[in-house]
């Protein structure tokens, strides 16, 4: 998966990029199911493999960017932003590595089980986080609004 | 059973190479592309810990946090179409209106 998303930042071609990243995202639903998250693991093929990579790829047959692809890729001051992510992981580390278990919950393997884990979250969701949720059909609403007024010929 | 560090260190690597890859290239698609990388990334920290503590929350963190990067990629792409419509470009290092 390491490989994989270094070949998305490298690749040459933004389709290829694209690509590749649907790779990742094939990757990242298998380990939702190891972890047992099987609607998650759905929602991550549906959503991102199938609306944000198809869009992704939409636009960039649509704006047609070959004449783009030779040529530099990098920015200018790369050695700098290369540097600066190294350092950041390297601070990172050291909280990963002196992790210290917390309380465990309620929602065992065993019970999530029972119930199924689609039937879990969404009981939780339409419960207990009912207003996030209509804060996020607010958010897609003006997403979609604010996509097509962004994307609408100035007449 | 997997300790729950591989997965917190898989997260942040990836994270990480999602903020470089924002930071190093030119082309704005895979600017927009990295930051879907750094958001996939904190999902596999958040399921791992839904996992590991056994909490719901994570998961529905996760639906959460799908949505707002579904709504990020729409307006971001028509960010760049108005962007390519006007500057002819996708080079982020070409777009310089906003240098003094």
């Amino acid at each position: 998966m390491i490989l994989i998303s270094v070949l998305i930042i490298t690749a040459k071609n933004p389709v290829n990029s694209v690509l590749w990243m649907l790779a990742l995202f094939f990757h990242i639903a298998a380990l939702y199911l190891f972890l047992n998250a099987e609607f998650l693991a759905a929602v991550q093929l549906i959503l991102y493999a199938g609306a944000i990579l198809v869009l992704f790829l939409f636009v960039i047959m649509m704006l047609n960017v070959r004449e783009e692809i030779t040529g530099k890729r990098f920015m200018k001051g790369w050695p700098i932003g290369i540097a600066l992510v190294v350092s950041v992981m390297l601070l990172l580390y050291f909280p990963i590595s002196r992790l210290i278990h917390g309380p465990v919950g309620q929602y065992t393997i065993e019970a999530v089980k029972a119930e199924t884990n689609a039937k879990t979250v969404g009981r939780i969701l339409f419960t207990d986080y009912l207003f996030p949720f209509e804060i996020a059909s607010l958010i897609l609403l003006i997403a979609i609004v604010g996509a097509m007024v962004l994307a609408k010929k100035r007449t | 059973m997997v300790p729950i560090n591989y997965y917190i260190i898989l997260s942040a690597v990836i994270f990480m190479i999602g903020a470089a890859g924002f930071l190093i290239r030119r082309n704005v698609f895979i600017m927009l592309m990295s930051i879907e990388v750094m958001l996939n990334a904190v999902n596999i920290s958040l399921v791992a810990f839904s996992h590991y503590l056994q909490d719901m929350t994570g998961q529905i963190f996760v639906l959460f946090i799908i949505a707002v990067a579904a709504a990020e990629a729409a307006v971001g792409l028509a960010i760049i179409v108005s962007l390519f419509r006007n500057k002819a470009t996708v080079h982020a290092d070409k777009i310089t209106e906003m240098k003094g």
